[in-house]
Order: structure tokens, then C-alpha cells, then sequence
């Protein structure tokens, strides 16, 4: 285990504690580098959704992970920013600045929906944001003038620098790498400053950041306006990697799917945000092949078991009815959920710092070190 | 006139249903300050077994109600035991993430077990209107105006009159403390999950002859009536009913007298605005915690 000493306030706040960081890190930027050059098109486009949805989560932990402020509405800022972008797109505006102005235009109407918010805590502020949610989601299919409505809007291909990027391009992947690395570096600064730790302490107890000097409207504003910005941005690439948006895309669904990102992730680090979003989207393919596959599988056990062939084949059959039953998916991700809540509340980080630690400390982890506090004192009504 | 009295009564009927799932709502939030995002499809499960014992196994109606409101209760109980039990105590936003993912489950569950169609229980008063001059109202309507009125009563008296319902609220305020005063406190927690499943349920049956019993209806009205047990403010009942009533009648006069499109978005927008000048609902509390 490798003990670090530190000796002042910029050792505490570096981004790279020690080699070890770059070196994990300057790996893993190699491989995603090479990575289009790799793998199928196919794992190539999922990526960039892993980009996209990362650069969400990260938006989303600015707000619910640091600032503590829950919201279920971030599938309508991405909306805005899609749209934004599509709208502007029309007038043959260059990408530069259609992507900036989607974002400050998000990160606007963020600031507008945290004013309300500021007096709101807990299930009224889930409540309002869904509220909010659903009303631009009306406006979107009926405000047929700019948005076409529930026709959707076409989005063409990427133009930059007077070249072309198709939305399955590996320069389009390089392009939401390049946002999500900038996301979270970004970020990582916003958090080690003054503002970041605003943000914590506000979610860790308002009166007291409030007694301690810090303007809690301020802050709040501040961290829904940023929040809202990233997620516009990403919306920006969402719009180009679908190539055609329609506001039935934008549901309450989606901002489940993007608190699921953060939660499933780990809410407390921006890895969360990452292992989450790679999670979300590769789900998708894994039940599809295990759809496929598992009914020959367990065929094949239960021949090896010694079962009948002709057995075999209607345990095949069976398994094969119920995996294609419809709604399976849904029930699946149900499952995982609470699965998650109730056995790892930490997320996927959460376990990977647990088999780290195990090993790191390995005769003497205790597992305790994680255990979180149960409160059956404090109301949340109370505060 | 007549118009607005027939929309205004359709609203009140329609308002009536969100009250009941918003009741269950604040039920589970009063008890022990769990948000139950699966509440409507509580309710939509609870439509289902109602709809397999009348429908399905041709019983008759009250005995299939009475069983059906009977599974659910153990239903509540079970889905309490096996979901919430475990996470009492973290923070709220864990909670009502395990139970969004219970209702994912229970919604795909039913669509497996009873396919995505719609499906019609036959009421004893599904036929047949009242007549008040030139005022027709259908019995149907009638009845869910009727049972919400007299399960609110019967809840009310309930919470503020018994033992039982006093220990709940005790243990909303302070678990620990209540459990130091002798209050069992995990049964009472099983015991409102039960009276919520079972006050869901009789939502799902009276509505069933209006909106029909499909997999999703759980998501589409407990989206609605959630904002209902907000605008009343989480944890008063009867500002639950209120605001289920408010939701109802303001969609449907929303949808009578606005453009199209207004109906969906108008109890939101409404809600917003009453958050925004009193941000715990209606009928709330303001607490203050004291550092």
C-alpha cells in the first residue's frame, strides 16, 4: 500500500496524486484512442452513447451527487439542448457556435428552473422537476413552428472546420471523447474550488453551510445552471448521433435512465458517473445476446445433466418462450435496481474501492469501513 | 353552465381516483417518510387480481373486490418486507430509487402475466346514469366519489382516533423514539404498507369501468397523482384528497375550455405555481430543523 504525505494544500487538491494516476489514466486514454480502430462499428456507436450518457451523469452528479439537489428532469435539458442545436442548425449555423449557444441557453433555463427550486427540498423539488419535465416536453410537440412537433426534427450531419463527420464516423467518437475528458476535467477543477465546496456543503447540511457564510440561493442557482449547460451540451451530440429527434424521445423514462447512470455508477465520484453510463448502455446489447444464446445454453446443461434430448429441446423451447417475453427488459431492469439499492448502495465504484481496499489491506479488511450509518432519528421533514 | 357543472363533476370523479393513489402516497410518507414511486402500480396490480377473480374466475363482484383489496394487503406487506425493511434509515433519494425499481418490475411483470391489453371489470353500477334535470351523471362516476369520500373518513378517523393509527404517526416523527415507547415499529410499517396496497386497489377496481385495467395505467395516473399529494402537501390526508380533486378538475376544464394540449400540462404548470408560493402544499407542515 502506498502511503501519501502530504504537506500542503496543493498536494491535498492535486488531480494526479502520484505516477500511479497517469499512468492508469494515460492507459486507458491509449486505448480509447485506439479503440475505433479496434472494435466493430457497432461497439464503436455505443461508445459515443457511453460518452454521451457519461457526460450527463457528470452533469447530473454536479447537481444531485455534490449539491444534493434531486432532480428527474434532466431528459428535458438535454431536450433543449438537442433542439437548440437542430433549430440552428437550419440556418446553416456553424457547429462552434450553435454547440455553445445550446449550452448557455441550457445552462439558462437551468437557472430559471433552480429559482423555484431554491425554496424546495427533497420530494417537492423531484416533483417540480418532473413538472418541469413534462411541461417543456408539451411544448416541444405543440410548438409545431419551431420544433415541428411530433413530426421530429431531421439533423444533418456534423459540419466542422469545412469537413463532413457522419454521425458513425470515428472522428464523431473522437468528438464525444473530447467533450466527456473536457467534462470531466472541468469538473474535477470546479469541484477542488471554492464553488465545489459550496456545492458539498450545501448537500451535506444547508443550515450549517449557511451559517458558514456560503449564499445557499447562490450556490444552488449555480449548480443547476452548470448541471443544465453540460447536460445541453451533450444533448447537442445526442441530436447528431440520433440524426432525428422528436419530443416523445425526452420522457420522465429518460431522466430515470439518467438518475439509474449515477446511481448504478456510484453517486459519490465521478467514476460513478462513467461505469454507470457504460452500464446503461451495454445492458441493452447484453440481454439481446443473452437472449439469443442462454435457451441453447441451458438446452446444452441440461443434456450434459442427463436429460432426454427430446427434453432438452423443450427446456430449450421454454426458455426460449420466456426470454423473449415482452417486457422481460423492463422487469430486468427493475430487478437491478433494487438489487443495487439494496445490496450496493455505493454503486459499481463502490465496489471496485472494496476490492481494492480488500487487497490493498488484504489479512486485515474489515467490512465495516464501508458500512453506511443508519439514521432513524433525524426527519427528513425536519430541516 | 350545464356544461361546466357536467365537466366539474366528471373532474371531481376523475380528481377522486388521483386522491385515492395519492392517499396511499401519503399513507407509506406518514408512516415512515418513504416516497413510494410504485404506488399506481400497486394500484394497477391490485386492478389486475380484481379482474382475474370477477373476470376471469366469475366471482361475484364484492367477493372479488373483498379478495382482491385482501391480496394486495399481503402483497403490501411482502413487497415492504423485501424492498423497504432493508433500506429504512438511508437517505430518502436511495428509497425511492429501490421503489421506481419496483415498479419497472411490477409493471413488466403484469404485462407478462395478463399481456398489454386493456381489460373491463363489470361493476354493478357500470350501467346506468343519474338524473338531475338536465344533468346526467353516470353511476360509476358516482361510486368513486362516494368510496373516496368514505375511505378519506375512515382513514382519517383512523390516523387520529386509534392506537394504531396514532402509533404510525409516532413513528413518522421519530422511529427510534417510538420504538423506545414501546411501539413495534417494523409492524407498524408492515401494517401501512398493507392499508396502502389495499387503499390502492380500491382505486384500481372503481376506476377499472372508466380507464380500463392495462399494465401501464399505474405509471400514467400515479404520474398524476403524485402532483395531487403535493399540491396537498406530502403527509396530510385529507390535502391529499384536495389535491386529487384540484389535479381532476382543473385537467378537465383544461381540457374542455383550452386549446388542445393544455389538458396534460395544466395541473403541472398549477402545481408549480402553488410550490412556488408555498413550497410545502397546500395543507403542509413547515418544520424547522435546529442545528
Amino acid at each position: 500500500m502506498r502511503f501519501l504525505f502530504k504537506t500542503d494544500y496543493e498536494d491535498d487538491i492535486r488531480l494526479f496524486p502520484h505516477s500511479g494516476y497517469v499512468f492508469s489514466y494515460g492507459t486507458l486514454l491509449v486505448l480509447l484512442v485506439v479503440a475505433p480502430f479496434v472494435l466493430s462499428s457497432y461497439l464503436v456507436s455505443q461508445l459515443v452513447f457511453v460518452c454521451i450518457y457519461a457526460t450527463v451523469g457528470v452533469a447530473l452528479l454536479i447537481l444531485t451527487g455534490f449539491t444534493g439537489q434531486a432532480s428527474l428532469g434532466h431528459a428535458a435539458f438535454l431536450a433543449i439542448g438537442a433542439y437548440t442545436a437542430a433549430y440552428l442548425q437550419q440556418f446553416n449555423v456553424p457547429f462552434p457556435v450553435y454547440f455553445l449557444v445550446a449550452g448557455l441557453l441550457t445552462g439558462v433555463v437551468g437557472a430559471l428552473v433552480g429559482f423555484p427550486a431554491l425554496r424546495l427540498q427533497g420530494i417537492y423539488l423531484v416533483i417540480a422537476t418532473i413538472s418541469f419535465a413534462f411541461i417543456v416536453e408539451e411544448i416541444l410537440a405543440r410548438w409545431e413552428s419551431v420544433t415541428r412537433g411530433n413530426e421530429g426534427m431531421r439533423v444533418k450531419a456534423l459540419q466542422l472546420l469545412g469537413t463532413s463527420i457522419s454521425r458513425d464516423s470515428p472522428t464523431f467518437y473522437f468528438l464525444c471523447l473530447a467533450v466527456l475528458i473536457l467534462t470531466i476535467v472541468g469538473t474535477l477543477n470546479l469541484l477542488r474550488s471554492p464553488t465545489g465546496r459550496a456545492f458539498v456543503a450545501i448537500r451535506d447540511s444547508e443550515t450549517a453551510a449557511r451559517s458558514m457564510g456560503i449564499n445557499v440561493s447562490l450556490y444552488k442557482v449555480k449548480s443547476f445552471a452548470i448541471s443544465a449547460a453540460i447536460t445541453g451540451f451533450a444533448g447537442v451530440l445526442f441530436a447528431h448521433k440520433l440524426s432525428f429527434i422528436s419530443p416523445e424521445m425526452f420522457t420522465l423514462q429518460l431522466s430515470i435512465e439518467f438518475i439509474i447512470v449515477i446511481l448504478i455508477g456510484g453517486a459519490f465520484s465521478l467514476h460513478g458517473a462513467v461505469l454507470g453510463a457504460i452500464f446503461i448502455v451495454m445492458i441493452d446489447p447484453f440481454l439481446t445476446y443473452l437472449k439469443d444464446d442462454l435457451p441453447g445454453m441451458i438446452a446444452g446443461v441440461a443434456a450434459a445433466l442427463g436429460a432426454g434430448s427430446a427434453r432438452a429441446a423443450h427446456i430449450q423451447d421454454s426458455v426460449a418462450a420466456f426470454a423473449s417475453a415482452n417486457g422481460l427488459k423492463g422487469a430486468i431492469y427493475g430487478v437491478i435496481i433494487v438489487l443495487f439499492v439494496l445490496f450496493e448502495p455505493l454503486g459499481l465504484y463502490g465496489r471496485w474501492l472494496k476490492i481494492k481496499r480488500f487487497f490493498q489491506l488484504f489479512p486485515l479488511y474489515k467490512r465495516a469501513t464501508f458500512k453506511r450509518q443508519k439514521i432513524y432519528v433525524k426527519s427528513e421533514r425536519n430541516r | 353552465m350545464l356544461d361546466f357543472v357536467q365537466q366539474l363533476v366528471s373532474g371531481i370523479a376523475l380528481g377522486c381516483v388521483y386522491g385515492l393513489i395519492a392517499l396511499g402516497f401519503v399513507l407509506v410518507y406518514k408512516a415512515t417518510e418513504v416516497v413510494n414511486f410504485a404506488q399506481g402500480d400497486l394500484m394497477m396490480l391490485g386492478g389486475f387480481f380484481a379482474f382475474t377473480f370477477i373476470g376471469i374466475l366469475g366471482l361475484n363482484y364484492w367477493i372479488g373486490f373483498a379478495g382482491a383489496v385482501a391480496t394486495m394487503a399481503l402483497f403490501g406487506m411482502l413487497a415492504e418486507r423485501v424492498v423497504v425493511r432493508p433500506i429504512l434509515g438511508y437517505p430518502q433519494f436511495s428509497i425511492i430509487m429501490a421503489t421506481i425499481g419496483l415498479g419497472y418490475f411490477l409493471r413488466s411483470v403484469a404485462g407478462m402475466v395478463w399481456g398489454t391489453d386493456d381489460f373491463k371489470i363489470e361493476t354493478p353500477f357500470s350501467q346506468g346514469v343519474l338524473r338531475i334535470g338536465a344533468l346526467v351523471l353516470a353511476y360509476d362516476k358516482l361510486s368513486v366519489i362516494a368510496a373516496t369520500i368514505i375511505l378519506c373518513a375512515l382513514l382519517y378517523l383512523f390516523f387520529n382516533k386509534t392506537t394504531l393509527g396514532t402509533a404510525m404517526r409516532a413513528s413518522s416523527e421519530n422511529m427510534l423514539a417510538a420504538y423506545y415507547m414501546g411501539i413495534p415499529v417494523k409492524r407498524v410499517v408492515s401494517i401501512v404498507w398493507a392499508i396502502s396496497a389495499a387503499v390502492a386497489t380500491c382505486a384500481g377496481v372503481l376506476l377499472a369501468p372508466i380507464t380500463f385495467i392495462h399494465s401501464n395505467v399505474g405509471l400514467v395516473l400515479g404520474l398524476k397523482a403524485f402532483p395531487a399529494a403535493v399540491l396537498g402537501g406530502f403527509g396530510s390526508i385529507p390535502g391529499a384528497v384536495v389535491g386529487g380533486v384540484l389535479i381532476g378538475v382543473i385537467e378537465s376544464m383544461a381540457g374542455f375550455y383550452l386549446a388542445e394540449g393544455w389538458k396534460d400540462v395544466a395541473p403541472y404548470i398549477v402545481l408549480l405555481a402553488v410550490l412556488l408560493l408555498k413550497p410545502e402544499g397546500l395543507f403542509g407542515l413547515r418544520m424547522r430543523k435546529k442545528v
